[in-house]
């Protein structure tokens, strides 16, 4: 299904895979992203089981739920105070769960630092950028990954400067991102831009999982379409693209799965085909028990909220 | 990649093109003259060439000769290692006033050290060194941990270590300046090599180094993106703890580099003649372009930095002014440059 719901045409997934062994000749070694063929077929990248979160007397995530597969985007949405960015700290390192278990690629997976995301193959893309704002774009792309030079003086600790710059202006053009690497920081550059280079890094270094929280919240409608696009493109290239979103067109528009969570719970599940805006706010907002498809409740606990 | 290449660019995948004060805001569109004046080097370098000339016409070959500009390099040496270590903690949107009580627990120390090897000769005081550098490093760690993993304020944790290690350096040397000081030693700062002193001949050749790491390495980038957005560095896998602790164990070392220096120079553990390193080390750092608000410095801009204060002080004594004054004007001149830095950082935003 992945690729089907709307074509998109700046550059291909084939694109975004040979940027991508590019870069693991660089420094990093790993697989490469299983191919964008039977998406259906697939097992899922990861699976959360029964997510518990507290903060001091508040139960931010009560048991929820959630799945993603390899050349998809699944949709998490929710109202606000359903646990999307709690789920989405846990998933990325910076916050760990009190209960429940997580298995990236079958594998568990229970990341203490953001560091350890970032070695299972996860990236993320925050709400609020998490750009060094005086660095530059390149430096951003390959913050604390830097390139070093060869030889003794990389071993010293010394970074290839020119090289990340080259492959930093090469993986922005490659996804339609318009940020100059030439700049000394990203500070002057417009809340698109920037919020380019952030996805730019994620969808660069994420070898499985992209998750990204509300990456179109401050951009304009175009900046929106070529967000949209690039999130597109990355599932296409064989990852599995998480995006949680308040917009509902936005979702509707690039998602192959949605995942729709209420008060700590994971309430119902859709495919694209069987989503809708009507669906998706009953779903959020309550009222899902009526309007979700049998098959989005089979595993939920019932589907009762809290 | 010019801002029309940019644009086009965007055009071609379908974007609309940026707001104009996108490119407005980019330094190429603007006259030389406003890009010049929005250097960071700009104030720093403004300032000295004003200084020199002032007082090349106040007092003539006195100032501007030889010699003098000997012990000006001579005086802003000091300055200046302490300089470098706190522009490294500013760049981190830190701070460090303990370098001045610091310099003198690492030059008490080193004397202790040296006192107990014995003998005055090279190899007593390259023992006598590494005593400075670990004491200094010491209270740097120690700082650093409060910073970073106790998460307090770093003014009011050095703050504290200025009184602890000021206090220390009391005991430690029995209430009196400890002045028997190795011979090959007070040569360092006697005898020239290319007709500079090597004391500071040491200080401009290791603010070298501390600037190229800084600019070039990894090392350096992190210094930079924690004082930039250190939830940025944590998300980013950097262990923005830990490079901390670097940081401030960093401040510490040149603290205690310099009191080794400064027994070289003044024969002396002058206890009670530091108490403004601090203040003069900072202003350099903040004159040279450093940010309180953290993510921006260079050690470029601290090594003129620091010779503001000691042209300033040098060039009073010489008129006749009595040098208590050139306290009084570094401490303007400090606000000043925290003023300047706040300005530049309304702009930016």
């Amino acid at each position: 299904m992945a690729g089907t719901v709307v074509s998109y045409g700046t550059e291909s997934s084939n694109q975004v895979r040979e940027r991508r062994a590019r870069r693991a000749g660089g420094r990093m070694t790993d697989t490469p992203p299983p191919t964008a063929t039977d998406a259906g077929q697939r097992p899922p990248a990861l699976v959360a089981r029964g997510i518990v979160k507290r903060y001091g007397h508040v139960e931010a995530l009560k048991g929820a739920d959630f799945e993603c597969r390899a050349g998809e985007v699944t949709a998490l949405i929710g109202d606000n105070g359903a646990g999307k960015s709690t789920l989405v700290k846990i998933l990325s390192g910076t916050a760990l769960p009190d209960a429940g278990t997580i298995t990236v690629n079958g594998a568990e997976y229970r990341p203490d630092s953001p560091a350890a995301s970032h070695t299972a193959g996860i990236e993320t893309v925050y709400q609020d950028l998490a750009l060094a704002p005086d660095l530059g774009p390149a430096a951003n792309l390959f913050l604390g990954r830097e390139r070093r030079r060869a030889g003794l003086l990389g071993r010293l600790g010394f970074m290839d400067d020119r090289a990340m710059r080259d492959d930093a202006t090469r993986t922005f053009a490659e996804l339609g991102v318009t940020a100059d690497t030439s700049r000394a920081s990203v500070r002057a550059l417009s809340g698109g831009q920037r919020q380019g280079v952030a996805v730019a890094r994620a969808v660069a270094w994420g070898r499985s999982i992209v998750l990204l929280d509300e990456p179109t919240a401050a951009l304009g409608v175009v900046q929106t379409q070529n967000v949209l696009r690039l999130v597109r493109t990355v599932a296409d290239s064989g990852i599995a693209v998480v995006l949680i979103s308040h917009s509902m067109p936005d979702v509707l528009a690039v998602a192959d799965r949605i995942e729709v969570l209420r008060l700590g719970r994971r309430v119902a599940r859709f495919t694209r085909a069987e989503a809708s805006v009507d669906r998706l706010v009953a779903a959020m907002t309550g009222g899902a028990e009526a309007a979700a498809p049998a098959a989005g409740l089979a595993d939920i606990n019932g589907g009762h909220p809290a | 990649m010019s801002p029309n290449a940019t644009e086009g660019r965007a055009a071609t995948a379908g974007a609309a093109t940026p707001p104009p004060d996108d490119i407005a805001r980019d330094g190429r569109g603007r006259p030389a003259l406003a890009r010049v004046v929005a250097n960071p080097l700009f104030a720093v370098v403004t300032g000295l060439i004003a200084l020199v000339i002032a007082f090349s016409i106040v007092n003539g070959s006195a100032f501007a000769s030889v010699d003098n500009v000997r012990n000006i390099t001579l005086d802003a040496a000091i300055t200046l290692v302490l300089a470098v270590g706190i522009t490294y903690v500013i760049v981190t949107a830190g701070f460090d006033l303990s370098v001045g009580s610091v310099l003198v627990f690492s030059g008490v120390f080193a004397m202790k050290v040296m006192g107990w090897v014995g003998g005055s000769s090279w190899p007593t005081a390259l023992l006598g060194l590494l005593g400075a550098l670990a004491a200094g490093g010491a209270w740097g760690a120690l700082n650093g941990w409060l910073v970073a993993y106790a998460r307090l304020n770093p003014i009011i944790v050095t703050l504290g270590s200025l009184g602890a290690a000021l206090g220390l350096s009391l005991v430690v040397a029995g209430g009196a300046d400890l002045v028997d000081v190795p011979a090959s030693m007070i040569d360092l700062g006697n005898e020239r090599v290319l007709g500079v002193p090597p004391v500071a001949l040491i200080a401009l050749v290791f603010a070298a180094v501390a600037g190229v790491v800084l600019a070039k390495t990894v090392f350096g980038r992190h210094t930079y993106a924690i004082g930039s957005s250190k939830e940025a560095a944590e998300r980013a896998g950097i262990a923005v703890e830990r490079h901390l602790v670097r940081i401030y164990l960093f401040s510490g070392a040149c603290a205690g580099l310099a009191g080794w220096l400064a027994l070289a120079r003044f024969s002396t553990t002058s206890i009670s003649g530091h108490s403004l390193d601090a203040l003069n080390a900072a202003t350099a750092a903040l004159l040279g372009g450093a940010s309180l608000y953290g993510g921006v410095g260079t050690i470029v801009g601290t090594v003129l930095g620091a010779f503001i204060p000691v042209v300033l002080a040098n060039g009073l004594v010489i008129g006749g002014v009595q040098s208590y004054w050139q306290q009084v004007v570094t401490g303007v001149v400090l606000v000043l440059a925290v003023y300047l830095d706040s300005e530049r950082r309304k702009r930016n935003e």
